[in-house]
């Protein structure tokens, strides 16, 4: 493509190359600002989508990105966002600017949907909560804040857990290790090495924990386990620090979703949560989501809440208005809050139908190998255990696209497409 | 004693703070379901932010007549939120659509690409090449803080060249991307207008290749503007100094009216074969506030060049937000699209750009009228959403305590809260506390 000439550093290019004897495009000044800039490579799972939607196979089959798909594989805006939509449409709303900390309506709903209507701490007023961009844009203020208050903290994640949360504490230069959490063996949770490694850790401490429906295991805690984390995290002086992306989509349940997070906030223990409505509002490209921080006084979340807004301001000065006023129309109404209800467990329904399908087409063509984990496993996400090599085989050789790690988005698998996927797997873990 | 403690520890290094932190959390808390743990008690209040509190003790005063010259939101004529016809119809018209799908990391497509050519020009020749690198961003903070990580990511070792005054957000953007800051002489109080001589001086003592921050128009706060003769010696000088040129244009449409007239500065620089860097947002003007709509840009050299920079930025805004929002974009997109609506939200920013340089008139006059003895020119000379008044810190104050009248405490008033019912009191008491004075 032709390019502008640059007279950027004196002479200009053409004319440098006529004194040098040189053709034009062989003298490039003093070479480009930006020329050192390589080619960052293709996010390992919107990627994925990316790559599914240049295929031209007709049997393509996208488990990449987790975004809900009907039965029909097509994405669902729920009925009750619809009817917050046509409601704020009517009322004709101004497009103000929200306070930094975000719509004090949603603010409210969330932490209660979260912590419960009954929660003491929430009664206190002892919670800091600020509207942020969906979980990412949750973690990444809770990321600065840990960066710029809890100096030479390590926080532990899950190995494996989901790939962008390196990239957000790395971003903030906040040091990350891993904690043991998946068993390829059992296809479960590793409780006793999750254990040891935390336990390990320095005293004080940040663990980030998947409040329900791991990404990208499926594989969650039972109760008893949560309490031991809990116990540990007390007994160390660690900092737990949820990720709630899928609050209602693991059992279809709300309240049950949130076992984790407030058995540690009636524990005692100073939390941070990062919550998302992405998946379970449907609202993924609103980017919809809160950090909360549950202190242990009011006066220190009136602090933390101040210095969770400068740390926002200087990332997005304030938070968009359309999809927390869909969320809080949502949650705020008892007819629409209802609804909302019936619509997600219509959702995990359909994947817990699935999963079951999918068990059943596996044992019956690979009856020597023990599919069991794809009902054990919960939420929106399976981890097959399948390599690197035999991902390949699946996309290269069955167009089924899904993340490099094994894991695929039960959302993406309709019930009519359970005998192909079957297949697929079958192929790749046998023959690759 | 405890905060003294806090305090200290943060001083320790970390290792050795850690046993200190957990015996005093053993100490604070105690067994059994109420206990607590205490990881916070050390972290201060924050300041109040110095132009979004405005707002906030604004909306805390119950007189009646009060009057908020804070933040810079247009108001109408009667003090209230405009929401723009063009923008009511786009709503109409993406209503239904019901698509709430992630969008990509840079955004909308169509989005960005009409951004940029609204910016650089419907013809511009580095858009026609694919020379610019471009994503939907957070609206101009966004923008901003995308090109500040990019800064320390790609640029390292350069600091950035802040205009003194502005936006105060850019100082706390720059600093949380761990970007050293200057400032370069920019207001001249004495005559409330640009000081030409010490701009260019600056430019000329700056290391080469420093990377300077540039208001496009509207300048933020002060409203002063340079000529389009003192850009095109900015660009030429900067040529010569292989300087790297950041625009932020927040208000293009809002300074003269006309958005083509608003982007004179970049097209000058682009003319003289500048590679440069650019923030746009639509909050002003389209009334887009919190949709949280904008666009980060830089021309690159070439199509090739502009693919891996532009794969850099998403790998920056991916553990940011991940993507952007989905609503204002469609917005955006909807109207720029359409030609009918385009024309339509032309005219619209014109009746916005005109209300304020009718109310800058009224306020000059009002003033004028009352005797006041300072020369109030400058009202009228400066251009866009802000007047940058010449007023100090404690008159901001009186104004606030004696009058209800808000304003950041630079003395930075936003005419778009300015109207025919409240123009004579905000005269009158800028009058009041301003006579005695010398200014």
């Amino acid at each position: 493509m032709k390019t502008t000439a640059s007279p950027r550093y004196g002479p200009g290019a053409p004319q440098r190359a006529a004194l040098l004897n040189k053709p034009a495009a062989a003298v490039v000044a003093n070479g480009s600002r930006l020329a050192g800039v390589e080619m960052a490579p293709p996010d390992p799972i919107l990627g994925v989508s990316e790559a599914f939607k240049a295929s031209k196979d007709p049997n393509k089959l996208n488990l990449g990105v987790g975004a809900y798909r009907t039965e029909e594989l097509q994405p669902l805006v729920l009925e009750v966002v619809k009817k917050a939509e046509q409601k704020m449409l009517a009322a004709g709303y101004n497009k103000e600017y929200l306070p930094i900390e975000g719509l004090d309506a949603f603010r409210q709903a969330t932490v209660q949907l979260l912590l419960g209507s009954d929660s003491a701490a929430v009664k206190e007023g002892r919670v800091a909560v600020l509207q942020a961009l969906s979980g990412t844009g949750s973690l990444r203020v809770g990321a600065a804040f840990i960066a710029r208050f809890m100096k030479g903290t390590t926080v532990y994640i899950s190995n494996p857990t989901w790939g962008n949360h390196r990239n957000i504490f790395g971003d903030e230069g906040v040091e990350w290790k891993y904690y043991r959490y998946f068993d390829p063996d059992t296809v479960g949770l590793d409780f006793k090495g999750m254990v040891e490694d935390l336990t390990a850790a320095p005293d004080g401490s940040i663990v980030l924990l998947h409040g329900c429906a791991h990404n990208p295991t499926g594989v969650d805690p039972t109760p008893q386990q949560w309490q031991e984390i809990a116990d540990l995290c007390k007994a160390k002086g660690h900092m737990p620090f949820f990720d709630v992306a899928y609050q209602g989509f693991a059992t279809g349940d709300l309240d049950k979703d949130a076992f984790a997070p407030r058995l540690f906030v009636d524990n005692g223990l100073e939390v941070m949560v990062a919550q998302s409505y992405s998946k379970n509002l449907g609202l993924y490209g609103e980017r919809v989501g809160a950090l909360n921080v549950v202190l242990s006084d009011a006066d220190a979340a009136k602090s933390v809440l101040s210095q969770l807004k400068r740390l926002a301001r200087a990332i997005w000065s304030n938070p968009p208005t359309h999809g927390a006023r869909i969320a809080a129309e949502v949650v705020g109404d008892a007819d629409m809050f209802e609804l909302w209800k019936s619509e997600m467990a219509g959702m995990a329904g359909r994947i817990a139908k699935v999963r079951g399908e999918l068990q059943a087409a596996l044992e019956s063509r690979c009856p020597d190998r023990d599919w069991s984990f794809i009902t054990k496993q919960i939420g929106m996400f399976s981890f097959t255990g399948m390599t690197p090599q035999q991902v390949d085989n699946m996309t290269n050789k069955h167009a089924v696209f899904m993340t490099r790690d094994g894991r695929i988005s039960l959302a993406g698998l309709s019930s009519s497409k359970v005998a192909y996927l079957a297949d697929a797997i079958v192929d790749s873990v046998r023959n690759h | 004693m405890f905060p003294a403690l806090a305090l200290s520890m943060q001083q320790l290094q970390p290792a050795a703070s850690l046993p200190l932190l957990s015996c005093l959390r053993r100490a604070y808390s105690t067994s059994g379901a109420a206990a607590a743990t205490n990881w916070f008690s050390h972290v201060e209040m924050a300041p109040r932010d110095p132009i979004l509190g405005v707002t906030e003790k604004f909306l805390a005063d119950k007189n009646p007549d009060k009057i908020n010259l804070g933040v810079g939101a247009y108001r109408d004529d009667n003090g209230q939120p405009v929401v723009l016809e063009s923008v009511r119809e786009a709503e109409r018209r993406v209503a239904g659509s019901h698509f709430m799908e992630y969008l990509p990391i840079g955004g909308l497509r169509d989005f960005v690409s009409e951004s940029v050519k609204l910016a650089y020009g419907d013809d511009s020749p580095v858009v026609a090449a694919g020379q610019v690198a471009a994503v939907q961003s957070l609206s101009g903070t966004g923008s901003c803080r995308l090109f500040a990580e990019f800064q320390r990511r790609f640029m390292p070792h350069s600091s950035v060249y802040i205009p003194v005054p502005t936006w105060s957000n850019h100082h706390n953007i720059w600093r949380d991307a761990g970007v050293a800051q200057n400032g370069y002489r920019y207001y001249k109080p004495e005559t409330r207008g640009l000081d030409f001589e010490g701009l260019m001086e600056d430019i000329k003592n700056a290391p080469n290749g420093s990377v300077f921050l540039l208001h496009a128009c509207a300048h933020n706060p002060t409203g002063v503007d340079p000529t389009p003769e003192q850009w095109q010696a900015m660009s030429k000088l900067m040529l010569d100094k292989s300087h790297f040129a950041f625009f932020d244009m927040a208000y293009q449409g809002f300074a003269t009216g006309d958005c083509t007239r608003d982007a004179a500065a970049i097209r000058i620089f682009i003319d003289d074969g500048h590679r440069v860097g650019l923030s746009q947002s639509y909050a002003k003007n389209m009334g887009l506030y919190g949709q949280r709509v904008g666009c980060f840009s830089l021309v690159c050299d070439s199509a090739a060049e502009a693919a891996k920079v532009e794969s850099q930025m998403k790998l920056i805004a991916r553990p940011m937000y991940s993507n952007p929002p989905l609503h204002g974009a469609l917005l955006v997109s909807k109207i720029l699209h359409d030609a009918d609506l385009k024309q339509q939200w032309y005219q619209e920013v014109g009746v916005m750009a005109a209300r304020i340089k009718d109310m800058r008139g009224l306020l000059r006059h009002n003033l004028q009228q009352l005797g006041s003895p300072h020369n109030w020119q400058h009202i009228t000379d400066q251009i866009g959403m802000f007047c940058y008044t010449g007023m100090s810190g404690e008159m901001v104050d009186t104004l606030a305590a004696a009058h209800s009248i808000y304003m950041t405490r630079n003395g930075r008033i936003s005419m778009a809260g300015v109207n025919t019912k409240n123009v004579a009191r905000l005269a009158e008491a800028m009058h009041a506390v301003t006579k005695e004075a010398k200014m």
